[in-house]
């Protein structure tokens, strides 16, 4: 195989399979998803990814931690959340934040 | 493709963020917004890493998960052999098959629908869906979101790929910003229980520990593993 004709096949592998483990997860029996665990899991499956991408999404930059202005803007969003404010102000105030220390 | 039946409308308050149809609808959009704009760096980093704007393009059509398509590119652009880039990029996908367990009952779709919203879980729709009330909601949020995404993703990339790195970055307009406060919004109303803050806490610092050590990417997978372990190994909450 010649590096294209690699570079393709790899592509077409890594995209369906993509797309098969995101159809195995929609398709699995019932009987499973009633197990109390199951239940259990897929309520804090959520609760878990959404915190670790909080966390990668404000501080990690490739593989390195970099404290920026995304984390005055996430200072914003808690701020903002605990006052209750809707949810187009709390990411756009987020943004505006961040963007404003960007240019400061 | 919007499901037709009406939604149930809770009173409006402080105890009951906005749930009617067109908040919901105006919200998954917001999240489409924020989250699709980013199709252009992809674009731009994919044809610098050396594939074309086919590939690029289908990569976002196809694949259609970001992290594992940031994944891909980024170790093929390092050398490495494609199908390390694969690799890379299947292990990310496999928290979408997490997603579909806890949206499939949700959802409650018929197998040839089901297929074809298994094309559109992710990050983003998985989390605007799960924690609504109701099937109608549920549906409402799940693929106004990922039908949001999916158009405004692949628009960019395109744009992002033909484009180059001729075009701004999104970290301008705070967008990256953005997109931690949006799951952090997401994450805000799951916090009511003292297991669901431990799940989080844990999730966050082995998240933020991994990042120097393991690939992008990788650290949000172990993190959301040990931290979903964490929460079932905890006792049951009295309610």
């Amino acid at each position: 195989m010649n590096d294209s004709t690699t570079l393709w096949v790899a592509l077409g592998i890594a995209c369906v399979g993509a797309y098969l483990l995101k159809w195995a997860g929609m398709s699995l029996p019932q009987q499973v998803l009633d197990r109390p665990t199951a239940r259990r899991a897929a309520a804090l499956i959520p609760v878990a990814l959404l915190a670790a991408l909080v966390a990668v999404q404000v501080v990690a930059s490739g593989t390195r931690l970099v404290l920026d202005a995304r984390l005055a803007g996430l200072a914003f969003a808690v701020a903002a959340l605990l006052l209750r404010a809707p949810f187009l102000v709390v990411v756009f105030g987020a943004a505006v934040v961040a963007a404003l220390l960007r240019l400061a | 493709m919007p499901s037709p039946s009406p939604t149930i409308e809770p009173p409006h308050g402080p105890e009951n963020p906005p749930t009617t149809r067109r908040a919901l609808v105006r919200d998954s959009w917001a999240v489409g917004a924020a989250t699709g704009v980013y199709g252009l760096s992809f674009g731009a980093v994919s044809v610098a890493s050396g594939l074309s704007t086919l590939q690029t393009c289908l990569l976002s059509l196809v694949m259609f998960t970001g992290a594992s398509q940031f994944a891909f590119v980024g170790v093929v652009a390092s050398g490495a052999s494609p199908f390390s880039g694969a690799a890379s990029a299947l292990l990310l996908g496999t928290r979408n098959t997490f997603y579909g367990i806890g949206l499939a009952p949700r959802l409650a779709l018929r197998p040839a629908r089901r297929a074809l919203a298994a094309h559109v879980v992710i990050d983003e729709s998985s989390a605007m869906a799960v924690t609504r009330p109701d099937t109608a909601s549920v549906r409402t949020a799940f693929w106004h979101t990922g039908g949001s995404v999916f158009l405004l993703w692949n628009l960019a990339t395109l744009c992002g790929a033909l484009a180059g790195d001729a075009l701004g970055d999104p970290r301008t307009f705070g967008l990256d910003a953005a997109v931690g406060a949006a799951f952090l919004a997401l994450l805000w109303p799951r916090l009511g229980t003292a297991t669901n803050r431990r799940v989080a806490l844990v999730a966050a610092i082995v998240a933020i520990t991994l990042v120097p050590a393991t690939p992008a990417g990788v650290p949000v997978l172990v993190a959301g593993s040990v931290a979903l372990l964490v929460g079932l190994l905890s006792p049951e909450e009295q309610r």
